[in-house]
């Protein structure tokens, strides 16, 4: 017997993307609840009452919060295509690789975008950095997961395939510019051309009014992410 | 013990990070050689071992590195399955609570108690116990909703969120040491405050844990280095 899936999400968030793409992959049927996040739901409160933030998945009288847990109980919970191998060693890297964007390449382009003066100088070259690395593991592999997509392409890729070019847009400034990175690329044309990615895929021009509408919050929020950041590093 | 092959465990004495690691390998009764590093003139070996981020732990086994302490505490899990006790549970929905507060314990508690002893003023300390202490309260939660009545997060033994959280009690007790700051108050943080005296009185953590003067003094010799505006006592 199955229990019902419910995914509470809200528009624009590359974060419900990442817990999208993951359950689909896997055939699994959800319901999709929208969040107003500046008016969010009793129910978003009640199910991750310490950060009050999206994806948080229910998987019948479960809630599951924060997306790169998400995408490891999808794949523990659910049968279906695996989104990490299963030699312990090769799941390591898959793991350090979600790790890393999610700590540190992606967390310094946000930055990078949001900040100015000689705050978006340092955060600039740790994107430049951190994208370079990404690069270099690319040249070898058409996935981080191998021949198809997973965890670790699910949490990089969810962000820089088709958010970063939105942001760079709304932010007025660029991080990639279309000569450089052409393994990043590769990577990121591979992954939209996915049938499943493309079914949850945000539409861009909303995409772009959405950030833009939103910008001064992106801002504050890029200052606020900083000092742990930049103590972190 | 037997050895099972070549490991190696590139570390730093007071690296809570690295504790982590140590408290994982004792509990799956592996040995190991342990490489002390000097962070302040790193090693070739570690510099090629974790070229990404240059940091400790690094686990070194049969020549392949894994990186960062809670990927390697999953692969120690994995790798071991069959040896000594098991650091996961088995049910998906508790392993992905588990890994929600080890990420959480990572995110939020550890830059505030480094920022403790980093504040420069009385005030920016102030603050950045007040925030430690939320977290803590937090974490007192976690702890009523995981143990459901037993002596460890885990249950009746420790498992995973005991090593997150419970690798950074050293540092704890050296800060309060140090600052005068009370992390654990019997009156608000009950089950808490009772685990951390059980957790420090394992056999694992009498072990691998160090001494709090241990971290005191290396606190000191980083503000001689670096610096501080605020004394410590």
């Amino acid at each position: 017997m199955t229990e019902p899936v419910k995914l509470i999400g809200a528009f624009g968030s590359p974060f419900v993307h990442r817990a999208e793409v993951a359950l689909r992959l896997k055939g699994v049927a959800y319901e999709l609840i929208t969040e107003d996040l500046f008016n969010k739901s009793e129910l978003l409160l009640r199910h991750n009452p310490v950060h009050h933030r999206v994806p948080v998945l229910l998987h019948g009288d479960k809630a599951i919060c924060e997306s790169l847990v998400i995408l490891e109980y999808i794949d523990e919970a659910f049968d279906g295509q695996p989104l990490l191998p299963t030699d312990p060693g090769e799941r390591a890297e898959a793991r350090f690789w979600a790790k890393f964007f999610a700590e540190k390449c992606l967390m310094s382009v946000w930055l990078a975008l949001w900040t100015e003066g000689e705050t978006q100088k340092v955060l600039m070259k740790d994107a430049k950095e951190h994208l370079a690395i990404v690069e270099t593991q690319l040249k070898e592999k058409r996935f981080f997961g191998g021949v198809a997509i997973g965890l670790a392409d699910i949490a990089g890729a969810s962000v820089l395939s088709h958010w970063a070019g939105v942001l760079q847009e709304v932010a007025g400034i660029t991080i990639m510019s279309d000569d450089e990175y052409p393994a990043i690329r590769r990577w990121m044309e591979d992954y939209n051309a996915d049938e499943v990615v493309t079914e949850c895929l945000p539409d861009r021009d909303q995409l772009v009014s959405h950030f833009t509408s939103i910008r001064g919050k992106c801002v504050a929020a890029a200052k606020s992410m900083l000092p742990n950041y930049l103590a972190t590093k | 013990m037997a050895g099972e092959g070549d490991i190696k465990l590139l570390g730093m004495v007071v690296s809570p990070f690295v504790v982590r690691v140590r408290m994982a390998l004792h509990r799956k009764g592996v040995s190991y050689e342990y490489v002390e590093q000097d962070l302040f003139n790193k090693s070739e070996l570690l510099l090629r071992s974790n070229p990404v981020n240059k940091k400790v732990p690094v686990l070194i086994h049969g020549g392949k590195p894994i990186c960062e302490s809670l990927v390697i505490v999953q692969y120690a899990d994995e790798v071991w399955s069959g040896k000594g006790a098991s650091i996961f549970p088995a049910d998906p929905h508790e392993r992905a609570v588990a890994r929600f507060w080890a990420a959480y314990v990572d995110d939020k508690l550890f830059p505030a108690y480094i920022g403790i002893m980093k504040a420069a003023t009385e005030e920016a300390r102030a603050e950045k116990a007040k925030e430690a202490l939320v977290v803590l309260a937090n974490l007192e939660e976690a702890f009523a909703q995981c143990s459901k009545g037993k002596p460890f997060f885990a249950g009746d033994s420790v498992g995973y969120l005991d090593l997150a959280v419970g690798c950074n009690l050293f540092w704890l007790e050296a800060i309060r040491k140090m600052f005068g700051v009370t992390f654990f108050d019997v009156g608000k943080t009950p089950l808490l405050a009772a685990w951390a005296e059980r957790f420090a009185g394992t056999e694992m953590a009498r072990e691998v844990v160090p001494d709090a003067d241990t971290a005191v003094v290396f606190a000191k010799k980083l503000q001689a280095r670096f610096g501080s505006n605020t004394s410590a006592k």
